[in-house]
């Protein structure tokens, strides 16, 4: 049965990012230019999700992102790996948002687009790792969400999804529409093909300002936040790490396990 | 506008008992309770409380809502929001604390939501400005490469608090508080998501969250026959288990149970021994509790050593089995 999904997919700075670039300045993280954004982690599991329900079954993913200064060639990612249609919210107004506001206006959004079976998030993005913006959508939209997804698929009109649990997963079946929320363990996403590359670049993303969702600029962004960021800040570690010697890694580790033994450690 | 007091913690059970988690957060919620002048509550709800409530008494709590309910038994996010939501409208508390762990993960941001308010997840620190008497939420963010702190002025204030971050109270069974049992119907139609099947994947030999020692093997590892031999060697030897960072579990090496990390198990054994481990932040955010850290990698920059007391440069390959030979010996002797 061919579904219609949407994802939802957040520019993210490349978590991978060795931590030493990572620098707050005045209450902002700020990182080096070439640190290169990318669609996060968890987002882009949730695209492949998307991918094998439409490789079965059939179906229309429509990628939806919302911020500002999107990276073209970064955030088309989606359409190249397979997604048919990239809708951004893209506009100053949005920066600077938190839970609340951001899966307000993405709600807003999917109402906007109006036919949908699934919606897809990740479990959270990798920059605030607040992890709440899915369940938010589902609450404001008033569908059943499943979160912690490795598994997704579409059996008789329904999702059935696998839950991972602590120590195990549960089998978890759910009516249309809904919202799923994707862990790992579902496989990585795709290398886009040159085709789908070429057919992206050739594609031009559809842009939604504040007033096509019909949100008030105090409803968005920082303004329509719920929490208050008070401070921003990276803690100062100390490094105190002694290493221990040998001539060969192998005496090093030996020489590990004495030291080991004298500390009274073990 | 109703009148926002007290602070409610949704308390989980595990085989009938509270689970750490609960302790750690009345032991936190007691603090800030006191700091406010105002009781704190605790919600505990499943298909039999039982001797429960009085333990959530021991630990802290001033008054338990035990709510008793078929539906309850397992964790299930539609029938837990109607007992949840319910309870949160008619006792309208200044703040609510739920554990950053699977059900709260899933139930905290749900409820925040339907309540209309915000919630900060993952905090590692609370504690109520002297001044304004707001809940100030300290979380770590962006892998664990900085922290934010932040208020709300919507009630209420809600938190889920990491695993591990807090100090239960000593368990004091003289401790008076008031069990109200309270009835709430749950509407079965509105259970929308059914559990067809649970099924459980349990790691053979020590829990990791239980374990003294613990034997984490990272991206450098390169496969999962180390996991079985190397790596698991060591942890025999001492009594501990094999643990993974994020990319052996992402690349199947090992079961996605021995992940380690912000996404994984919070762990905080007596001894950690990271080999061949980057140290991402979201990494180390799993393991920063232990004790003693010692790293073992090739990379004499690797971001591990940062946290590590102890450490060696080499290849583990070489390193390890040395360690082991050599541990051997030495307990033996």
């Amino acid at each position: 049965m061919p579904v219609n999904m949407i994802v939802c997919c957040k520019q993210v700075p490349d978590p991978e990012a060795p931590p030493s670039v990572f620098k707050v300045v005045n209450n902002k993280m700020t990182l080096p230019p070439d640190v290169k954004p990318v669609i996060g982690q968890y987002e882009e599991f949730a695209l492949e999700a998307a991918l094998k329900i439409k490789d079965t079954g059939g179906g229309k993913i429509t990628a939806l992102s919302l911020g500002n200064n999107f990276v073209r060639d970064v955030i088309k990612k989606a359409l190249a790996v397979g997604s048919d249609e990239l809708i951004l919210l893209e506009d100053e107004a949005f920066e600077g948002g938190d839970s609340w506001s951001t899966a307000n206006a993405l709600a807003m959004a999917i109402k906007k687009i109006g036919e949908y079976d699934i919606i897809f998030c990740g479990r959270q993005s990798s920059d605030w790792d607040a992890g709440q913006v899915g369940l938010g959508i589902a609450e404001i939209l008033g569908i059943p969400a499943v979160t912690l997804a490795r598994k997704v698929e579409v059996v008789n009109g329904k999702v059935k999804v696998e839950r991972v649990i602590p120590d195990g997963y549960q089998v978890v079946e759910v009516t249309l529409p809904a919202l799923i929320i994707v862990t790992s363990g579902l496989g990585a996403l795709r290398y886009a093909t040159l085709k789908g590359i070429m057919a992206a670049a050739k594609k031009q993303p559809v842009i939604w300002k504040p007033a096509d969702i019909g949100l008030e600029p105090s409803q968005i962004g920082a303004a329509g936040r719920h929490s208050k960021l008070d401070k921003l800040f990276q803690p100062v570690k100390e490094a105190k790490c002694e290493i221990i010697e040998g001539e060969t890694p192998a005496e090093a580790g030996a020489n590990l396990a004495v030291k080991l033994r004298e500390g009274k450690l073990l | 506008m109703a009148e926002y007091k007290g602070i409610l913690v949704c308390g989980e059970l595990v085989d009938g008992k509270l689970a750490s988690i609960t302790t750690e957060l009345l032991g936190c919620g007691r603090k800030l309770a006191d700091d406010l002048k105002e009781d704190l509550s605790c919600l505990l709800a499943s298909d039999a409380v039982g001797g429960a409530s009085k333990e959530a008494i021991a630990f802290g709590a001033d008054k338990v809502y035990a709510v008793e309910h078929p539906a309850l038994k397992e964790y299930q996010a539609d029938s837990y929001m109607q007992a949840a939501g319910k309870l949160a409208k008619e006792i309208s508390p200044r703040i609510i604390l739920i554990g950053q762990t699977s059900m709260g993960r899933d139930s905290a941001p749900r409820l925040a939501f339907s309540l209309g308010t915000s919630l900060t997840t993952d905090c590692l620190d609370l504690s109520i400005d002297p001044e304004t008497k707001l809940l100030v939420q300290t979380r770590p963010v962006y892998g664990g490469n900085a922290q934010a702190i932040f208020t709300s002025e919507f009630m209420p204030q809600m938190a889920t608090v990491r695993t591990k971050a807090m100090s239960p109270l000593e368990r004091d069974d003289s401790r008076k508080g008031e069990v109200i049992p309270t009835k709430i119907d749950i509407d079965m139609s509105k259970v929308r998501a059914k559990i067809l099947e649970t099924v459980k994947e349990e790691a053979v030999g020590i829990k990791l969250e239980d374990a003294p020692v613990i034997v984490c093997g990272g991206r450098g590892i390169g496969g999962s026959e180390p996991f079985q031999t190397t790596l698991k060697e060591l942890a025999d030897l001492l009594h501990g288990a094999v643990g993974a960072s994020r990319p052996p579990a992402d690349n199947g090496w090992v079961s996605e149970a021995l992940h380690i990390g912000l996404t994984g198990k919070i762990v905080a054994p007596d001894i950690y021994i990271a080999i061949a481990v980057s140290g991402a932040s979201q990494h180390t955010a799993g393991c920063t509790g232990s004790k003693h850290i010692i790293a073992i990698n090739k990379d004499p920059e690797a971001n591990i050593f940062r946290e590590a007391e102890l450490g060696v440069v080499g290849k583990y390959e070489e390193v390890v089995p040395a360690l082991t030979n050599k541990l051997k010996e030495l307990l033996a002797g």
